[in-house]
């Protein structure tokens, strides 16, 4: 659970540089979409095989992440005999709270996100395709809704997977722990969310 | 002292047995001294029953001062019933005084299918002494007294693991957590023997077997929630959590840990 987390959440950090490259024009931006679909690696990877070998790594991380999530929400249900007629909740957050169910609502939609952006782009040109999508109003309220869920999930996450791995040691390190979750967060948040808005408002695309 | 009294509702969970469903039932207790103890307020409520001819409400109690770990209900939600207080506390420590004229308050067994409801609001928690037993002990051939300056300890370490023994097994981080997991009271016993020079030749063998019958008890896995914390009531915190996982990990990499 942990490393695959960790393994998305820097997956994730390296789609938003990606993504912030829109930026830079539709020369540099289609150039990397090549580059990485095509040309990454090429003497050591065939042309086109590197994208590959990662799409099949991130897939199994993910694949790994699901397979943990569900062993661990099987577990719970297990040991949970009969439930409480009143909880009251002192410590958890609402984001520690979604990771299941936020989880599978995060899955669909990143089901429709492969379609729309890598199965079916509806433009040769990976700019365009991203121009087109996000010129539309109610598909960046969507995204900012959908990303939303994205950061809950890597707030706790975050947190949670170092702390699996032994780094909360301390009250003090659990306030640092604490910290750069949201920080890598709200990073992911605006890193994201920039783009899509700057298309909308006609700065770029 | 001047003495208050309130008027409450209870509902109680009454369970006849393991086999028989149990139900949330509700008495009126009236004449609560506020500076009652919440056990003393069901020994209130038992008195009547008593007289009436009913079955007194079964629940575990010994010490009644905060130590022993036999007591322990859910109260409105909350194992050991703190609610909003900032103060850990037993049950057994819970005054009267923490409620109002009025209120309505839900008493609940702790639920976990590794404590199965014995009756009422009484729980085997029995899987506590599987897990200790499994590994949460030194081994030492008896005798004297070793002399004390004989094992160095420093200071920081020994008061982690003081803090981490001061855990007396209530039970209350397995019934506040949503996943039902026993990893604050094991990684509570794995820190005070791993902080201590005793604790060290049978240290990864020691987090293997009590994480292994942890497992095998059906009690659920650990998703850093922290429930578990807010409810202990001798506030062992969260990382003694990840020492444990620490110690799994580096377990996994030495040959004494297979």
């Amino acid at each position: 659970m942990a490393v695959t987390g960790l393994f998305l959440i820097f997956f994730l950090l390296f789609h938003m540089y990606g993504n912030l490259k829109m930026f830079l024009g539709q020369e540099v931006y289609d150039e990397y979409a090549h580059w990485l679909k095509v040309d990454a690696f090429v003497p050591i990877f065939p042309h086109g095989g590197f994208i590959w070998v990662f799409r099949a790594i991130v897939l199994a991380a993910l694949a790994l992440h699901i397979w943990s999530a569900i062993t661990l929400w099987l577990r719970a249900n297990k040991a949970t005999e009969s439930r409480y007629a009143v909880t009251t909740r002192l410590e958890q957050t609402y984001s520690s709270r979604m990771m299941r169910w936020g989880g599978v609502i995060l899955a669909g939609f990143l089901l429709w996100h492969l379609y729309q952006f890598t199965l079916a782009p509806t433009n040769e040109s990976p700019y365009a395709a991203v121009s087109e999508a996000f010129s539309q109003w109610y598909f960046v309220a969507l995204y900012a809704l959908w990303l939303i869920a994205v950061c809950m999930h890597v707030r706790h996450g975050f947190w949670s997977a170092f702390t699996t791995l032994g780094a909360n040691t301390s009250a003090k390190a659990k306030l640092v722990l604490d910290g750069l979750a949201w920080i890598v967060a709200i990073a992911i948040y605006f890193g994201f969310i920039l783009m899509p808005v700057a298309v909308l408002l006609g700065w770029i695309g | 002292m001047s003495e208050n009294t309130i008027n409450i509702t209870l509902r109680v969970w009454r369970q006849p047995n393991g086999h028989t469903p149990g139900k949330l039932v509700s008495y009126p207790v009236k004449d609560v001294s506020t500076d009652m103890s919440f056990l003393e307020m069901l020994d209130l409520l038992n008195e009547e029953l008593t007289v009436k001819g009913e079955e007194p409400v079964a629940f575990d109690h010994d010490c009644r001062e905060g130590i022993c770990g036999m007591c322990g209900v859910v109260i409105n939600g909350t194992p050991h019933g703190r609610g909003s207080s900032p103060v850990p506390t037993t049950t057994c420590q819970l005054h009267m005084r923490m409620f109002h004229d009025g209120d309505v308050i839900t008493v609940e067994p702790w639920r976990a299918r590794p404590f199965p409801v014995i009756k009422d609001l009484v729980v085997n928690r029995s899987a506590f002494d599987k897990i200790i037993q499994a590994g949460g002990f030194i081994s030492v051939n008896t005798g004297a007294a070793p002399e004390a300056h004989a094992a160095p300890v420093p200071k920081l370490k020994a008061d982690r693991a003081f803090d981490a023994a001061t855990c007396i097994g209530c039970g209350a981080c397995v019934a506040a957590c949503p996943n039902h997991s026993g990893m604050l009271f094991t990684a509570a016993k794995i820190t005070h023997l791993a902080m201590l020079p005793q604790g060290q030749p049978e240290r990864h063998l020691r987090i293997k077997k009590m994480i292994g019958v942890h497992d095998a008890l059906d009690f659920g896995g650990c998703t850093n929630i922290g429930e578990c914390a807010a409810v202990c009531p001798k506030a062992i915190p969260l990382d003694v959590i990840s020492q444990l996982n620490r110690d799994l990990i580096s377990s996994l990499f030495t040959r004494d840990g297979k």
